[in-house]
């Protein structure tokens, strides 16, 4: 059985009839054209954006029995620009691990990102530390789907490779991953299933 | 101390006054700042507003009973609410209705505290209490709730991007809108803090200078300023947070979601 479910989701006027399955241990790989609304689509699954109609199902359990926080804790959506808020790293981590849903992981997401200085000031963050910073952030919440945005198409090849290989991890350890990327080798490096939007 | 006799205005003494306001014309004359008709609006409705008001407030204040003083308050009000909103960029749904709600309870609740607990005065609906203590709270809480929602929903609109990253973590709505809540309510604040650390300092507040001018000893003048302050205070801060509170509910659906197509923008009136 799939771990994350989707059945004809509609967002006018963006897409008609989605489906979606996505097994644990598994990456799937999704690329199309700028614009043809994958980033919504991963938003829909989300739970950031209403959308027209459609099914999603976590582990089999229908998204609107869960309330909305409890649902974007397990099935989370990594921003492509590596959202950070005022502050340090450290406050950016401290802020998230404040977050009611994420009492029981607090000290795993403090601990810090690998190859960041915890003190530096987030606005002075490069486009891929920025990325880092919220793989990191996002890996430490321990969801159990991660749907990610370009989320390392800012960093160097070698620092890339090194987050795809956490990311493989967290699939290997139970975790299922939807990824957008325009990189058509992420695919091969990761172990990916492609499939093409719309 | 005896009151000293008021000087009463006639007039006479209006036309006289009036004649400064030629200063103002002579400087947009001679500088060709194109304010003549913006000028002789404005005099024109000083002119006409505080006189009807004057007559309203003498018709309201011989009517015996309360309903003359609910009335005349409720009218203030919902004027205060209206205004607070029109003063905005950024709007949501319904804006106008909860700033007239929010602006009621705040302003009530701190007019007949005042009057009632403070001033110890009966009837609460003793109209030359009741009503120059609302006018005074109305003003300045009407700056805080549309300084406030400003901020708020400018807010939600600019740092979405970082609401909705808490969000995606799991954030319930209020976790997610803290900081933008933080802000606009600071922001919604700090007029009037400004206003108590300056006063008596730099001028002598409006109030103040009426009673002195009416013949009351200017240290009684100087408490009834200071009781003023404190319950604007009070109503600025009930008005503010009770605003960006409903506002910032308002902008998330109830999936805790951001829904920031809900904020319009709007030009400035």
């Amino acid at each position: 059985m799939a771990l994350l479910e989707a059945r004809g989701v509609i967002r006018r006027p963006f897409f008609e009839g989605r489906d979606l399955d996505l097994a644990a241990g598994e990456i799937v790989a999704l690329s199309g054209p700028s614009g043809s609304g994958k980033t919504l689509f991963l938003r829909a699954l989300a739970d950031l954006d209403p959308v027209d109609a459609g099914e999603v199902r976590l582990d089999g359990v229908l998204r609107e029995t869960m309330d909305g926080p409890a649902w974007r804790s397990r099935v989370l959506y990594v921003h492509q620009a590596g959202v950070r808020l005022p502050g340090t790293v450290a406050d950016n981590l401290a802020r998230v691990a404040d977050l009611h849903v994420q009492r029981a992981r607090a000290e795993r997401i403090r601990a810090g990102v690998d190859g960041l200085d915890a003190s530096t000031d987030a606005d002075r963050l490069s486009g891929g530390e920025a990325q880092a910073l919220a793989l990191d952030r996002a890996l430490a919440c321990e969801p159990a789907v991660l749907l990610l945005d370009e989320a390392t198409s800012a960093m160097d090849p070698e620092t890339a490779a090194r987050w795809e290989g956490r990311v493989r991890a967290f699939a290997d350890a139970g975790g299922a991953v939807l990824w957008v990327a325009h990189d058509v080798r992420l695919a091969g490096r990761v172990g990916a299933r492609q499939e093409r939007f719309p | 101390m005896t009151p000293l006799a008021l000087v009463d205005l006639t007039w006479w003494d209006l036309t006289l006054a009036a004649a400064l306001i030629l200063i103002n014309a002579a400087a947009s004359l001679a500088l060709r700042l194109g304010l003549e008709k913006k000028l002789l609006v404005a005099s024109l409705r000083t002119l006409v507003q505080l006189s009807l008001l004057g007559l309203v407030l003498q018709w309201v204040f011989r009517q015996p009973g309360p309903w003359a003083v609910i009335g005349m308050m409720l009218v203030m009000v919902v004027l205060a609410g209206w205004e607070a909103v029109r003063r905005t960029t950024y709007r949501v749904r319904g804006g106008y209705l909860l700033s007239m709600g929010v602006m009621f309870v705040a302003s009530m609740t701190v007019t007949l505290y005042g009057v009632v607990v403070i001033l110890g005065v009966r009837p609460w609906y003793t109209p030359h209490f009741a009503i120059p203590i609302l006018g005074m709270l109305l003003g300045n809480t009407l700056n805080g709730i549309s300084l406030g929602l400003e901020t708020a929903l400018e807010g939600f609109r600019r740092d979405r991007p970082e609401v909705e990253m808490l969000l995606a973590h799991g954030a319930t709505r209020s976790e997610a809108s803290r900081d933008v809540v933080r802000r606009a309510v600071r922001t919604g604040m700090i007029p009037i803090l400004n206003a108590m650390v300056a006063a008596g300092l730099i001028s002598i507040p409006g109030m103040m200078t009426g009673q002195i001018l009416a013949g009351q000893d200017p240290a009684s003048a100087a408490r009834y300023q200071i009781f003023i302050l404190f319950s604007i205070a009070g109503g600025v801060a009930l008005g503010t947070m009770g605003m960006v509170f409903v506002a910032s509910r308002l902008v998330f659906d109830d999936r805790d979601r951001l829904r920031a197509e809900r904020i319009r923008r709007v030009g400035r009136p």
